[in-house]
């Protein structure tokens, strides 16, 4: 049903735009598209008790991630995400879909361990065709990402 | 073990370990002879606490030698550093839960240097990052960044799937760094790593060193490490005539072309100290950890700080693993550091101490001055600014308060 209600809203341009993925894993899931130009971790970057991102001068300083489906180029650092990913699933906090260009494995046990989708490299640059606030689709058995609804356009 | 029969604990971590294998098209299991797990009440919270319990209740054993992380609190300071007495118990119950199911709770970031010296071509399961680029780079060992669950899966199955730095193709170099300036400290080793890491950012990125001027000590290799794997999320690099796989540079790239060149000159290490700004002039808290502290260093430091004071409402820490201090204490270095006015926690790493930013807004610490690159990226999370400075620098700092 809520697929259907979805799919009307979809404009002509927005239903081409669609980025395949090189690695995937995890269930379907939809949700608000945060594109970063800096990459992540959620130990560096992240208070694990707000969701906020609080790293000073980060390009996403200030945003909450909870329920996003978050873009980032690359992984940093970090063992810490293995725990970090279920933490904050368990607080409430966690994203809907982790999206790197590139990752590292530590995102990737952390993301598999709190069943949390993620996917990995991109068939084109996702800074280009999607925009934070847009609604876009994780389907990492297709591995494919697929923008559903402009932010401002077919909301307002 | 898919099919359970030696336990649901067992049987759980296997599927975890299939699911990572095939995101990264492993085509098999490797075994494993040594694990390195980080686990502590800070990162894992209450959910990782209660996970632990369950595992531990359903008889979960680890059957590979596996070892621990630096955690969150040394329970001697507890009150002194105002943590929270109700994280500190859930603390020593996770501690305990992993002795239950066979975890050698060594509480240190350096187990390199203190319990475990892998030989070349060992495969392992290790996490913290700064272990694992030291395991594949110096000594020549196979291993992944393994977070806490994973690693604990694998000390569980004795195994793990076959990707990333397993892989002979993922371990020969990818770059070249010419290295033209004459690093004399930690802190520089820490800068060019800084320069390197946050340059070509990625898991399979790695560098190959090439110019180096002299035979680095093992303590100059962990800070570098420790620092590429921190800006640069790395695992490995090589350094012609110095690590294992680099006899040369051609060797080390394995016959492919490099994808880019980059040169570390003296003024780009410069430029590099010149970066760091204290908007407030203060510089009241000083750091050396992130990793922990060799016994060498504790040496060093005693030196520089006998016979000195630290300027008063200044705060330095120092950390280190147990047997690093209890040698440090049969030789007299402790008690110089103590004597001093520093502080040398035990077990434990600055940045991830159990309620570390009210302690940074209580004890008024806007900027973090340290020798380590690796923890001057780390802790920001904290809201510190943060400042790296020479050793010698760092203890000037300490002792009179001034900033240069």
């Amino acid at each position: 049903m809520r697929r259907d209600r979805v799919h009307r809203r979809i404009p002509v341009s927005a239903a081409s735009v669609t980025i395949r993925v090189n690695r995937a894993f995890g269930p379907v899931v939809e949700g608000e598209a945060v594109v970063s130009d800096e990459g992540f971790s959620p130990r560096y970057d992240l208070d694990r008790w707000s969701g906020v991102i609080t790293k000073r001068g980060h390009n996403l300083e200030g945003v909450n991630i909870r329920d996003k489906v978050l873009f980032f180029p690359t992984a940093k650092g970090g063992i810490a995400a293995g725990w970090a990913f279920f933490d904050i699933k368990a607080k409430g906090i966690a994203p809907k879909a982790l999206v790197f260009g590139v990752t590292n494995p530590v995102m990737v046990q952390g993301a598999v361990f709190a069943n949390l989708t993620i996917t990995e490299g991109w068939s084109r640059e996702p800074r280009e065709c999607i925009r934070s606030g847009d609604i876009v689709r994780v389907d990492p058995a297709a591995k494919t990402i697929r923008l559903v609804t402009r932010a401002s356009r077919d909301e307002g | 073990m898919l099919r359970g029969e030696r336990g649901e604990p067992v049987r759980r971590a296997l599927e975890l370990q299939l699911e990572v294998g095939k995101f990264y098209g492993a085509r098999r299991f490797v075994p494993v002879t040594n694990v390195h797990m980080m686990g502590d009440i800070e990162v894992m919270g209450d959910s990782g606490l209660d996970h632990l319990c369950r595992l531990a209740q359903a008889g979960a054993r680890c059957d590979v030698p596996i070892t621990t992380n630096a955690r969150c609190f040394d329970f001697a300071y507890v009150d002194r550093l105002g943590q929270d007495a109700g994280e500190a118990a859930k603390e020593r119950q996770l501690i305990g839960y992993l002795r239950q199911m066979n975890v050698v709770t060594t509480d240190t970031c350096i187990n390199y240097q203190t319990v475990y010296q892998p030989h070349f071509g060992e495969r392992l399961a290790w996490g913290d990052t700064g272990t694992v680029i030291w395991a594949n780079s110096v000594c020549g060992a196979r291993s992944n960044f393994e977070s806490g669950p994973s690693a604990m899966a694998a000390a569980m199955t004795g195994r793990v799937p076959e990707y990333g730095f397993h892989l002979d193709r993922h371990r020969r170099g990818t770059f070249v760094v010419e290295v033209t300036a004459e690093l004399k400290d930690y802190a520089e080793w820490g800068a060019m790593a800084k320069l390197v890491g946050e340059s070509h950012q990625s898991y399979f990125a790695v560098p190959v060193f090439t110019g180096v001027k002299r035979a680095p000590t093992a303590d100059e290799l962990k800070h570098l490490g420790a620092a590429l794997a921190s800006y640069g999320s790395m695992a490995m690099y090589h350094m012609a005539g110095v690590t294992p796989e680099a006899p040369t540079v051609r060797a080390a790239l394995g016959g492919r072309k490099p994808k880019g060149r980059m040169r570390i000159t003296r003024a780009d290490i410069e430029r590099v100290f010149a970066g760091y700004g204290n908007p407030d002039g203060s510089c009241n808290f000083v750091v050396f950890s992130g990793p922990q502290q060799s016994l060498l260093e504790m040496r060093r430091l005693a030196d520089l700080f006998d016979g000195r004071r630290v300027h008063p409402g200044t705060t330095v820490m120092v950390t280190t693993a147990n047997g690093v201090l209890s040698a440090a204490r049969a030789l007299g270095y402790a008690q110089k550091l103590e004597t001093a006015g520093v502080t040398i926690l035990e077990g434990v790493c600055v940045y991830i101490l159990q309620n570390l930013t009210r302690m940074r807004a209580a004890n008024g610490w806007t900027n973090m001055i340290s020798n380590s690159a690796k923890i001057v990226n780390t802790i920001t999370a904290h809201k510190f600014n943060t400042i790296l400075r020479r050793t010698h620098e760092c203890v000037e700092i300490a002792c009179t308060g001034v900033f240069r």
